[in-house]
C-alpha cells in the first residue's frame, strides 16, 4: 500500500498531513506492517502540549511496545477515538487516510500546530 | 532482517519456503525462523479452529541407542524415562544439582533408539552436556541431528484430516504423546501426536531433504480444509494459553520445575536423580517463587520484566505475556512471584509505564480445548 503524496514524514515512519494551523499525524504503513497485529494504542490527552518529536504514547503489538513519537509541537486537539476502543482496527483505518472528510477515521492525534512547522520539514518526503 | 543479520544465522530446510510465503525471518536459538506470515492473530486462528503448519527444524535432534539408556536418562531428569512404553512420547526436564532446569525436552521412544528433542537455543549447551554425562558409558551412544532433521508440525483440530491421508500408518488411531515410524507424503519419518500449542495434532519429523516437499504437499492439501503456515509469533500465543512452559521464561536454570508449574513431571520415587536433593528441600520447605497466571483487568498488556505488586509490595515480575484470543481476548500472563502472591484469586498490580493495572491470579492453563486428555 503506497503512503499518499501529501504528507510529510519523518526518518522514524511518522507522518503529518498539515491543514492550516492543525496537523494530523499519524505512522505509516510501512510502521505498522512492521509490528504485526495492533491490540493496545496509548494516545494522548486532549489539550496536551506536545514538544516537536516528544513521545506521545504507545502501540503495542502481540509481541512488541513501540513508543509513538509527533513529528510536529502542538496541542493535542482531537484523538481519534476508536483507536483506544478498537485498536486493531488501525490496520483498516489507515485506508481511509486519502478521505480527509472522515475525521472520526483519522489514525492518530491531531495537533494544533502554534509552533513552527520548521522540524517537521526538516525531514522532507519520503519516497 | 538485513544481510548481515541473516549471514551468521543457520537455515532449515524450509527457509526459502518460508521467504517465499512472504515469513518475517527473525533470529531464534541460531537460527533464520518465521515468526509470523499473514499476522500473529490469523495464524493463532488458523491453528485453534482449522490447523497450523510450522517449521520448527531448529529445535535440536538427538538420537540415543543402547540399553544403557532408560537409566542414565532417568539419572539426568526429573520424569521417568524407564518406564515409557514403546513409541511412547513424554515431556521431561533435565536439572542442575541446585534443582533448578537445564532443559525441558520431548523423549520419544522407538522401537531400536530413543529419540529426544531438545529447546533450539539450548542446544549449544545441552550436546556438550549430554556427551560429558555419557562420556565412558559403552551401554549408550549419543548422535546429534541437529540442523539436518527437519521438524513440521501439523496443530488443530483438522490435523488428523489433513495429515492421516498422507500417512502409510493409521495415525488417526495414535494416542495423545503417542508417535509411529512410517512414511509421510512418501518420505520416511517419525510421525508424534505431540504438540505444543494445546491442540491436538502431529510433529513429523523427517530428513532435511524431504521437508520442502513435504511442505508444499500439506499446504496443498491443507488449502481447502483452511489450513495455512503458522509462525513462532502465533506459536508463542498458542503455547501460553495453553499454560506450557517456555525455557528461558517459566523455566530457567535458576527456576525448578516445582517453581516452574511442572511438579507434575517431577516423580520423586526415583531412587535418585540430579538435583533430587534440592527438589525434596524445595518441596518440604514450600517458600519458593513460582510461577502463576494472571489474568489481566484492563486492555493494557502486559510485557516480560514488568514488576508485580501486592499491597503495594513488589513480589515478583512477569515472565511472559500476550494478548490471548482463546482467552475472551484478554491480556493474560505469566508471573514469577513470592508464594503468597500466587495463591488463586490474588489481587495484583502489574506496573506497566508508571501505573498499576489490575491483574488477577488464575489457574493455568489459560485454555483447555474441548475433549482434551491430560497428557505426559
Amino acid at each position: 500500500m503506497a503512503n499518499p503524496e501529501n504528507l510529510l514524514y519523518s526518518k522514524d515512519h511518522e507522518w503529518a498531513k498539515i491543514e492550516g494551523d492543525t496537523a494530523t499525524v499519524g505512522i505509516t504503513d510501512y510502521a505498522q506492517n512492521s509490528l504485526g497485529d495492533i491490540v493496545y494504542v496509548e494516545l494522548p490527552r486532549v489539550g496536551q502540549t506536545i514538544a516537536p518529536h516528544a513521545s506521545i504514547g504507545v502501540v503495542e503489538s502481540v509481541k512488541a511496545v513501540s513508543e509513538l513519537f509527533s513529528p510536529v509541537g502542538g496541542e493535542v486537539v482531537e484523538i481519534n477515538p476508536l483507536l483506544e476502543k478498537d485498536p486493531g482496527e488501525s490496520g483498516r483505518v489507515r485506508r481511509g487516510l486519502d478521505v480527509p472528510g472522515e475525521s472520526k477515521r483519522r489514525p492518530c492525534p491531531r495537533l494544533t500546530e502554534r509552533r513552527r512547522l520548521r522540524e517537521t520539514r526538516h525531514h522532507g518526503l519520503r519516497p | 532482517m538485513n544481510a548481515s543479520e541473516t549471514a551468521s544465522l543457520a537455515r532449515t530446510a524450509l527457509y526459502d519456503e518460508h521467504v517465499a510465503l512472504g515469513a518475517r525471518m527473525v533470529p531464534f536459538g541460531g537460527f533464520a525462523m518465521p515468526v509470523q506470515y499473514g499476522g500473529i492473530l490469523a495464524e493463532h486462528d488458523a491453528v485453534r479452529t482449522r490447523a497450523g503448519l510450522f517449521d520448527l527444524s531448529h529445535m535440536a535432534q538427538y538420537e540415543l541407542r543402547g540399553a544403557g539408556v532408560p537409566d542414565w536418562a532417568d539419572a539426568l531428569t526429573v520424569n521417568e524415562v524407564g518406564t515409557m512404553k514403546p513409541l511412547q512420547a513424554r515431556y521431561n526436564i533435565f536439572t542442575n544439582d541446585a534443582g533448578g532446569s537445564h532443559d525441558d525436552v520431548l523423549f520419544y521412544r522407538l522401537p531400536d533408539r530413543w529419540l529426544l528433542v531438545v529447546n533450539a537455543a539450548n542446544a549449544a549447551k545441552m550436546w556438550p552436556y549430554l556427551q560429558a554425562a555419557a562420556a565412558g558409558r559403552s551401554d549408550l551412544s549419543l548422535q546429534s541431528h541437529h540442523g539436518s532433521r527437519a521438524l513440521i508440525a501439523v496443530q488443530g483440530p483438522r490435523a488428523v484430516e489433513l495429515v492421516a491421508p498422507l500417512c502409510d500408518v493409521d495415525v488417526a488411531a495414535m494416542k495423545y504423546y503417542f508417535c509411529a515410524e512410517g512414511r509421510v507424503g512418501g518420505a520416511p519419518a517419525v510421525i508424534a501426536r505431540t504438540g505444543y500449542t494445546g491442540e491436538d495434532g502431529f510433529e513429523l519429523f523427517v530428513e532435511g531433504i524431504d521437508a520442502a516437499p513435504l511442505w508444499r504437499l500439506l499446504l496443498e492439501r491443507g488449502g481447502p480444509l483452511g489450513a495455512a503456515p503458522a509462525g513462532l509469533g502465533a506459536r508463542d500465543v498458542l503455547r501460553l494459553e495453553a499454560g506450557m512452559p517456555l525455557y528461558g521464561h517459566e523455566l530457567e536454570e535458576d527456576i525448578s520445575p516445582l517453581a516452574g508449574g511442572q511438579a507434575w513431571a517431577v516423580k520423586f520415587r526415583k531412587p535418585e536423580f540430579v538435583g533430587k536433593a534440592a527438589l525434596v528441600a524445595q518441596r518440604d520447605a514450600d517458600t519458593f517463587d513460582r510461577i502463576a497466571g494472571v489474568v489481566l483487568a484492563g486492555r493494557v498488556p502486559a510485557r516480560g520484566g514488568y514488576g508485580v505488586f501486592l499491597d503495594g509490595e513488589r513480589v515478583g515480575e512477569v515472565r511472559s505475556a500476550t494478548l490471548a484470543p482463546s482467552v475472551d481476548n484478554r491480556n493474560v500472563a505469566t508471573v514469577l512471584v513470592r508464594k503468597r502472591a500466587a495463591a488463586l484469586g490474588t489481587p495484583l498490580g502489574i506496573e506497566v509505564r508508571g501505573a498499576l493495572q489490575e491483574a488477577t491470579v488464575v489457574a493455568l492453563p489459560f485454555y483447555r480445548r474441548p475433549n482434551s486428555r491430560k497428557d505426559g
